[in-house]
């Protein structure tokens, strides 16, 4: 069924992304709004807004009934949750399937097989893709022999987590038990889901992951991996594809896993497989899968030409794939920066406010994907991302020096920004080398501060 | 799942039994609460909070010195508690802070809206059974 109005779900940078696509398809866009947001670029650029509640996201972006009256109420045949929010909440999409509204995404069953990460883990297993030695423990005496059985480090993760959150390093064995009482109870508190389970640590890796496409009915492709490994805690801030230095074999090998795990799914829509590269042992392992377009799809869009969020709409549309895996292929490399309004002197401190004035820059391959506009409100209640500055270019050096001078040229006044602090990253010989690990900026950070 | 009369019977003699004096049970959308009676309800489970938004703030002074009475949420308002039914308020009435003057449906489930003003309602703005959004105005009141 071809979508006429859609209704999306979020705010920022996404929701101007998604009306963006919405435009070039003839796809009406009603966007819903809290207070907060009444003011913004996308609720300026969207055909019609609902103010859908307060501030605060638990009583407006995170209410489920809520967006689905508004979409139900302002005619929408579809709704598009973005990223973040409700986009992997098996509930809207349950509700959208009662509703008889298309939910731009997976099934509600795949969002709640994916979100269980000691299901997901399992479902890996069976589809042959390796995961990280490791496994649920039931009793103390099993967490015992199957910690004696991985070595120690481990890891203690929270099966209801994932994105770095709900996990415990145990060094020492003898700590095992407490700390996996102490994740227990975190876990139940945070994520209503008290089991963890244990994964020997990986000291040094590498984050990669293959974005996929399924068309629902077992038939995936993949549009090639990113590298993601400049991490603070976990949060992305510079995203890119290729993957540097990584062995032909392995990238072929990756890409496969990430198909095998997705089709074994029967997988609707588009998603992210995300692996930790081992990188002196050559070996890649399972961590999770997103079931939702990511913060980072612009790399993937530069390199194979392909709007990620119109083929999200084809496949939800019931058209399923629209090219076979041959027909994908990857041009160059491509460079991504997040841009967060946080305060990198004040241990990284979110600085919400308004932008005064703001340039962002322009020139061959740069694209910037943002709703930063000259005295636009950064409300404190979100997020602190406000844009992604992305270069693309014939190979990674080229992407670099297009991202360095793009930087460059961006201004951003009245905020605090990460802005010279990425510039800083952009300009670090290990970064230029490319391949770093996850590990790498901490050692950045503490190598600033002892200079 | 459901419960037969049968089972229920069994856990109210489970109950009896015990010496417990409440029990509270929970599975797959089915939810029984039994209270001995004469028992002093000691530690009660909090009881789902009643479907009741908070009156708004003090609504601001529109166009002629007349309150904006604002929709505290997003979904369909209805000026009657049923159709057919007459409305909660209409143009003339007399509102207090607390008088319900609608019902807003958010996917079937209805919350009241509450005047939050004291005074005399004089024009109806929402259209009943139209989608109304968050903070959208519903009447205006001219305020004692």
């Amino acid at each position: 069924m071809a979508i006429r109005r859609l209704f999306i779900a979020n705010r920022g940078e996404i929701a101007v992304r998604i009306i963006r696509t919405c435009r070039a398809l003839g796809i009406e866009t009603v966007l819903g709004v809290s207070e907060a947001d009444r003011g913004s670029l996308g609720a300026h650029l969207a055909d019609r807004v609902l103010c859908i509640g307060p501030a605060q996201p638990a009583l407006s972006y995170l209410r489920v009934e809520t967006i689905v009256q508004a979409a139900l109420g302002s005619g929408c045949d579809a709704i598009h949750p973005g990223y973040g929010f409700l986009s992997e909440r098996a509930d809207l999409a349950r509700l959208c399937e009662a509703e008889g509204v298309i939910f731009v995404g997976p099934t509600a069953e795949q969002i709640e097989a994916v979100g269980d990460k000691l299901r997901a883990r399992a479902a890996a297993e069976e589809a042959g893709v390796p995961v990280i030695p490791g496994g649920a423990a039931g009793t103390p005496d099993e967490a015992r022999a199957l910690a004696a059985a991985i070595g120690v480090p481990i890891l203690v993760k929270a099966a209801g987590g994932g994105g770095g959150r709900g996990m415990k390093l145990v060094e020492d064995a003898r700590d095992l038990a407490a700390t996996m009482d102490m994740a227990s109870a975190e876990a139940g508190a945070a994520f209503g889901d008290a089991r963890v389970y244990l994964e020997h640590y990986v000291a040094t890796g590498r984050h990669i992951e293959v974005q996929v496409l399924g068309d629902g009915a077992g038939g995936v492709i993949h549009l090639g991996e990113r590298d993601c490994s400049v991490q603070r805690r976990y949060q992305k801030l510079i995203e890119e594809t290729p993957a540097p230095h990584l062995p032909a074999v392995t990238r072929d090998a990756l890409h496969a896993a990430a198909v095998r795990f997705a089709a074994r799914l029967s997988y609707r829509g588009a998603g992210t497989v995300e692996f930790l590269y081992d990188v002196p042992r050559d070996a890649f392992y399972f961590l999770e899968m997103n079931a939702r377009i990511q913060v980072e799809h612009p790399v993937t869009e530069a390199v194979t030409g392909i709007d990620l969020i119109a083929e999200q709409i084809a496949i939800a549309e019931g058209r399923g794939l629209r090219f076979a895996q041959e027909d994908v292929s990857c041009a160059g490399a491509a460079i991504e920066c997040r841009i967060n309004a946080e305060d990198p002197a004040r241990d990284f401190a979110p600085s919400p406010g308004t932008v005064s004035t703001v340039r962002w820059p322009t020139g061959e391959g740069i694209r910037v994907d943002t709703h930063i506009i000259d005295g636009a409100r950064i409300p404190p209640f979100y997020d602190s991302m406000i844009a992604k500055v992305i270069a693309h270019g014939a190979d990674r050096a080229e992407a670099l020096a297009r991202l360095r001078a793009a930087l460059a040229n961006t201004r951003i006044e009245g905020i605090a920004t990460n802005l010279a602090f990425q510039t800083a990253i952009l300009a670090d010989a290990d970064f230029a080398r490319g391949g770093v690990d996850t590990g790498f900026l901490a050692r950045f950070l503490d190598q600033r501060i002892a200079a | 799942m459901t419960l037969t009369r049968a089972e229920v019977d069994r856990i109210i003699a489970l109950l009896e039994g015990s010496r417990f004096d409440r029990l509270s049970l929970e599975m797959d959308g089915l939810k029984l609460d039994l209270v001995r009676s004469g028992a002093t309800p000691s530690a009660p489970r909090a009881a789902p909070p009643p479907v009741e938004i908070a009156p708004p703030p003090p609504p601001p002074v529109a166009r002629d010195g007349l309150v904006e009475v604002k929709s505290p949420l997003l979904g369909i308002y209805y000026r009657a508690p049923r159709p057919g039914e007459p409305p909660f308020v209409e143009v003339g009435a007399r509102v207090e802070p607390d008088t319900i003057i609608g019902i807003i449906e958010v996917m079937k489930l209805m919350n009241t809206a509450r005047a939050g003003v004291t005074g005399e309602v004089v024009e109806i703005v929402a259209a009943n059974g139209e989608m109304v959004e968050h903070g959208e105005t519903l009447l205006l009141v001219r305020p004692d």
